[in-house]
C-alpha cells in the first residue's frame, strides 16, 4: 500500500504531527537545539570555573613579551617579540617541516612503491624490506634512530668535518656559506625570470608543433642556453652582485653563514621515511588496480617500459593513489608535532608548550592549535580535492 | 537519536558535577585514603622513583610527610609523575592534591595559574655546567654557546634575561623534558646545559663520565622552590604550609625520628606545644594533636631530610648554604607554633 499506488496523495489526510517530513525537521531542530545548548554550557561552565580558580583568562597574553628564545626563527625573533610573534614562529616552523617532508616523501614514496613492483628480484625485495620497517616502527623511535643514533654521531664542533666549498660539518649541524646579494642582483634575477617565461614559452610552440605535424623540434639545447647563458652574461656585467657569508669557526662553534640544524634534519628525514613507505604502499596499489592489458597494449604499441609507467599507467594509477595521498599528507602535518621530543621548535613546542606554561592559559592554547591544524588539514584537502578533480578529468 | 539524548543528557550532568566537586581537599584526601602528590620523576635528591618504584627524594619526603601528619602513615601517598610542562595544569584541574616537585614560585604564577605556594623547601639558584675541555671558568665566556634548556620552566626565561643583560649572542635548544635536555647535553649538542643548581648536580651524575662536567660559579637567578596548593582552600593551604614548618621547628628544637620519643617526655613548654602534649594545634588543622611526633616519626626534621637526600654524604653533595636555619645564618625560618 504504497503512497504512488493511491489515485492522489495521501498525506492531506494525515495529522501534522504524523507527517514524516515535519517529523525529521521537528527531531533535526532539536537535535541541532541540543548541540548549540551543549556547546555553550560547555563554554559558559569553563569560563565560569576557571574564573572561580583565578585562572587567566582571554587573549590579553598575545601582545605581552614572551622572554625567551626559539632556536629557529624565519621571522625576526628575540626574546623581547611578543607571544603572537612566537605564535607565528611556531607555526611557520611546522609549515616548513611539513611542506618540505611532504615533497621529499611523495618523491621517496612514489620510487619505492614503483621499485616495489620491479622484475629485479633483489630491487623488489629491498623496496619491500624498506616498507615493511619504516611503516611498522613507531614514528617516534624513528626519530630518535635519526636523531640521537645518525645525527647524534657526527663530530664535536673542535673536530669538525670541513667539506670544499667551506661547509662545515658537525654535531651542531650543516654549516654553509649564506648568499649575501646587493641591489644589483635584481637584473641578473629578472633575466632569469624572463628567461624561464620565454623557454616555457618555446617547449609550448614546440608541443603544438608536434600535435600539428608529429615531429617535435628540437629545442632542448636552446631552452638550457636561454635559462643558463643569458642571466649568467647579466650577472657579470652588473658587477657580480653577489657575496657570501662564510661560517667562521670560533670558540664553541662556527658562527656566520646559515645553518641547517640537526633537529630540522632530523625531524624531515624522520617524517619523509616514514611516511614514505606508506605512500609507497598507495602507489603500489594504485599501479596495481591498472589491468595488465595496458602494459601488454603499450608494449605492443613499441612504448618502453619507462615510457608505458610514465604515459599509460601512472595517468591512471593516480586516480587510485591522489585521494590516498590525501590522508597520508594529513597525518604526516600532524604528525610533525613529534618535533618537540627532539628539540624542533614546531607549533606545539613553541605554542602549546613554553607559551601555555609561562601564561598557564591552557584552555586558549590548546583551542588555538586545534583550530590551526584544523585549518591546515582543511587547505590541504581542499588541495587534494582539486587536484584530484583535475586527475580525474584527463578521462577519455 | 535516543542514544544521543541520553549521551547528551549524561555529558551534561557530568560537566556540572565538575562544577561542584570542590569541596574541602582534606576530607577529600581523608575519604580517599592518600595524599595525590605530584611529583618530579626525574631529578635525584629531590624526586625520582628507583628501579623498584619506590620514589625518593626531598620533595618525595615532603608528600610523605603530609600524609604522615593526616594518616600517622607516610606510604598513604600516590605520586604522580609530572613533566614541567604539565604540572600547574595538573594541579589546576585536581588531578593531584598538592604539587611538590621543585617547583619556582613566581608572581605570574600565582596570579594566573589559580595555584598558591605554601612555602619554600629549597632556595635555589639557576647555573651552567659545561665540559671541562671547553676550558670555561665564567657564564660570561659563553657567547656564541649553544645551550641546552628544558622547555616550561623559569629556566628559559632567565637563560635568555641573562644573555640580554650581558649582551651576549647564543643559540637554544629548548626539549620537552629534562631527561631529553640532559641526554641532548651528554651526546655534545650543546656546550652548556642549564637549570637550578640543585638540579645541575642531580643530572652531572646522569652524564656518560660525570666527572668530565663542572658547575660554572654564577647563580644568574632566584629560585625559591617548593610546595603549591590550588587557590581558595585555605584549610588545606594551612595545613600544607604548617608541615613544612613543623619540619624546621623541629629541627631547631632538636627533635629527629629517633629522640621524639625521649622528647615526648620533656618538660620544655615549645617542645610540649610542638608535640602536642599542650594546646590543640594539630586539632585546629584537622589533625590530631600528635601531628607533628607523626611527621618526625615518619620522615625526621627538615635536617634529616636534606641530609639523606642531597647532603654532603649523598651523591649530590650539596651543603646546607642558603637552606640552613635562620639561627645558623641561613634563610629557613618558621613562624612559632604558639
Amino acid at each position: 500500500m504504497s503512497v504512488e499506488s493511491a489515485g492522489r496523495p495521501l498525506e492531506a489526510k494525515v495529522v501534522f504531527y504524523n507527517d514524516p517530513r515535519i517529523r525529521s525537521l521537528f527531531f533535526q531542530l532539536v537535535l541541532l537545539a541540543l548541540i548549540v545548548a551543549l556547546f555553550w554550557f560547555a563554554y559558559d561552565n569553563t569560563v565560569a570555573n576557571l574564573k572561580k580558580r583565578n585562572i587567566a583568562q582571554g587573549f590579553g597574553f598575545w601582545n605581552v613579551e614572551a622572554g625567551f628564545d626559539i632556536s629557529q626563527t624565519l621571522i625576526s625573533y628575540s626574546a623581547a617579540s611578543s607571544y603572537g610573534r612566537a605564535f607565528w614562529v611556531g607555526l611557520l616552523n611546522t609549515l616548513l617541516v611539513s611542506g618540505v617532508s611532504i615533497v621529499l616523501a611523495t618523491l621517496l614514496g612514489v620510487m619505492i612503491g614503483i621499485l616495489r613492483l620491479s622484475k629485479n628480484w633483489l630491487v623488489a625485495k629491498l623496496a619491500t624490506v624498506y616498507v615493511e620497517i619504516f611503516r611498522n616502527v613507531p614514528l617516534l623511535l624513528i626519530l630518535y634512530f635519526w636523531y640521537r643514533g645518525v645525527l647524534g654521531l657526527l663530530p664535536e664542533p673542535r673536530d669538525s668535518i670541513k667539506l670544499p666549498g667551506n661547509i662545515i660539518l658537525n654535531t651542531r649541524g650543516l654549516m654553509m656559506p649564506m648568499p649575501v646579494v646587493s641591489e644589483a642582483f635584481i637584473y641578473p634575477l629578472t633575466a632569469l625570470v624572463l628567461m624561464v617565461v620565454t623557454a616555457i614559452g618555446i617547449i609550448l610552440w614546440a608541443g603544438r608543433v608536434q600535435d600539428r605535424t608529429g615531429i617535435r623540434p628540437k629545442v632542448g639545447w636552446l631552452t638550457a642556453g636561454l635559462i643558463i647563458v643569458v642571466p649568467a652574461i647579466v650577472f657579470i656585467m652588473a658587477g657580480a652582485p653577489l657575496s657570501f657569508d662564510i661560517p667562521v669557526q670560533g670558540r664553541f662553534n662556527a658562527s656566520g653563514g646559515m645553518t641547517l640544524a640537526p633537529e630540522f634534519v632530523s625531524l624531515v628525514t624522520g617524517l619523509t621515511t616514514y611516511t614514505a613507505a606508506f605512500i609507497a604502499e598507495n602507489v603500489r596499489a594504485g599501479i596495481l588496480a591498472i589491468s595488465k592489458g595496458q602494459t601488454e597494449a603499450s608494449q605492443s604499441l613499441g612504448l618502453s617500459h619507462g615510457q608505458t609507467i610514465r604515459l599509460v599507467i601512472m595517468p591512471q594509477a593516480l586516480r587510485v593513489i591522489v585521494p590516498l595521498l590525501n590522508s597520508e599528507y594529513l597525518s604526516l602535518t600532524k604528525n610533525s608535532s613529534l618535533g618537540v621530543s627532539i628539540g624542533y621548535p614546531d607549533l606545539v613546542s613553541v605554542f602549546t608548550g613554553t607559551v601555555l606554561n609561562q601564561t598557564g592559559q591552557a584552555v586558549e592554547m590548546v583551542s588555538v592549535t586545534m583550530l590551526v591544524y584544523l585549518t591546515l588539514s582543511l587547505l590541504t584537502s581542499a588541495f587534494m580535492n582539486w587536484f584530484n578533480r583535475r586527475v580525474a578529468l584527463v578521462e577519455r | 537519536m535516543k542514544k544521543f539524548i541520553a549521551a547528551a543528557v549524561v555529558a551534561a550532568a557530568s560537566f556540572g558535577l565538575v562544577s561542584a566537586a570542590s569541596a574541602g581537599t582534606l576530607d577529600n584526601v581523608k575519604a580517599k585514603g592518600q595524599v595525590v602528590c605530584g611529583a618530579n620523576p626525574g631529578t635525584a635528591g629531590f624526586g625520582v622513583p628507583d628501579q623498584k618504584g619506590n620514589w625518593t627524594g626531598l620533595d618525595v619526603d615532603y608528600c610523605r610527610a603530609i600524609a604522615a601528619a593526616i594518616f600517622n602513615d607516610p606510604t598513604k601517598v600516590k605520586f604522580v609523575p609530572l613533566s614541567s610542562k604539565d604540572r600547574f595544569t595538573a594541579l589546576a584541574s585536581g588531578e593531584v592534591d598538592v604539587l611538590i616537585r621543585n617547583s619556582t614560585w613566581t608572581m605570574s604564577r600565582e596570579t594566573t595559574l589559580g595555584v598558591i605556594w605554601a612555602g619554600i623547601n629549597f632556595y635555589d639558584g639557576q647555573g651552567f655546567m659545561v665540559n671541562k675541555k671547553l676550558n670555561v671558568k665564567s657564564a660570561k665566556e659563553l657567547a656564541g654557546a649553544t645551550i641546552c634548556v628544558q622547555q616550561g620552566t623559569t629556566t628559559e626565561l632567565n637563560l635568555a634575561d641573562f644573555f640580554r643583560s650581558n649582551k651576549l649572542e647564543y643559540k637554544v635548544v629548548t626539549l620537552g623534558t629534562s631527561e631529553e635536555a640532559v641526554k641532548a647535553y651528554d651526546s655534545g649538542r650543546c656546550d652548556a646545559y642549564t637549570t637550578d643548581r640543585s638540579g645541575l648536580a642531580a643530572d652531572r651524575l646522569s652524564m656518560s663520565k660525570p666527572d668530565d662536567h663542572v658547575i660554572l660559579p654564577e647563580i644568574i637567578s632566584k629560585e625559591p622552590l617548593g610546595p603549591l596548593v590550588r587557590q581558595g582552600d585555605d584549610q588545606w593551604l594551612n595545613l600544607v604550609k604548617w608541615v613544612h614548618y613543623a619540619l624546621l621547628t623541629a629541627e631547631e628544637d632538636g627533635i629527629t625520628s629517633k629522640n621524639v620519643d625521649e622528647k615526648l617526655k620533656s618538660d620544655d613548654p615549645e617542645i610540649k606545644r610542638v608535640l602536642g602534649n599542650e594546646g590543640k594545634f594539630g586539632e585546629s588543622l584537622g589533625l590530631s594533636n600528635a601531628w607533628v611526633v607523626q611527621i618526625v616519626k615518619g620522615v625526621g626534621n627538615y635536617e634529616e631530610i636534606f641530609e639523606r637526600n642531597v647532603g654532603p654524604n649523598t651523591p649530590i653533595q650539596l651543603t646546607r648554604a642558603s637552606n640552613a636555619l635562620w639561627s645558623k645564618g641561613g634563610l629557613q625560618y618558621a613562624p612559632p607554633i604558639r
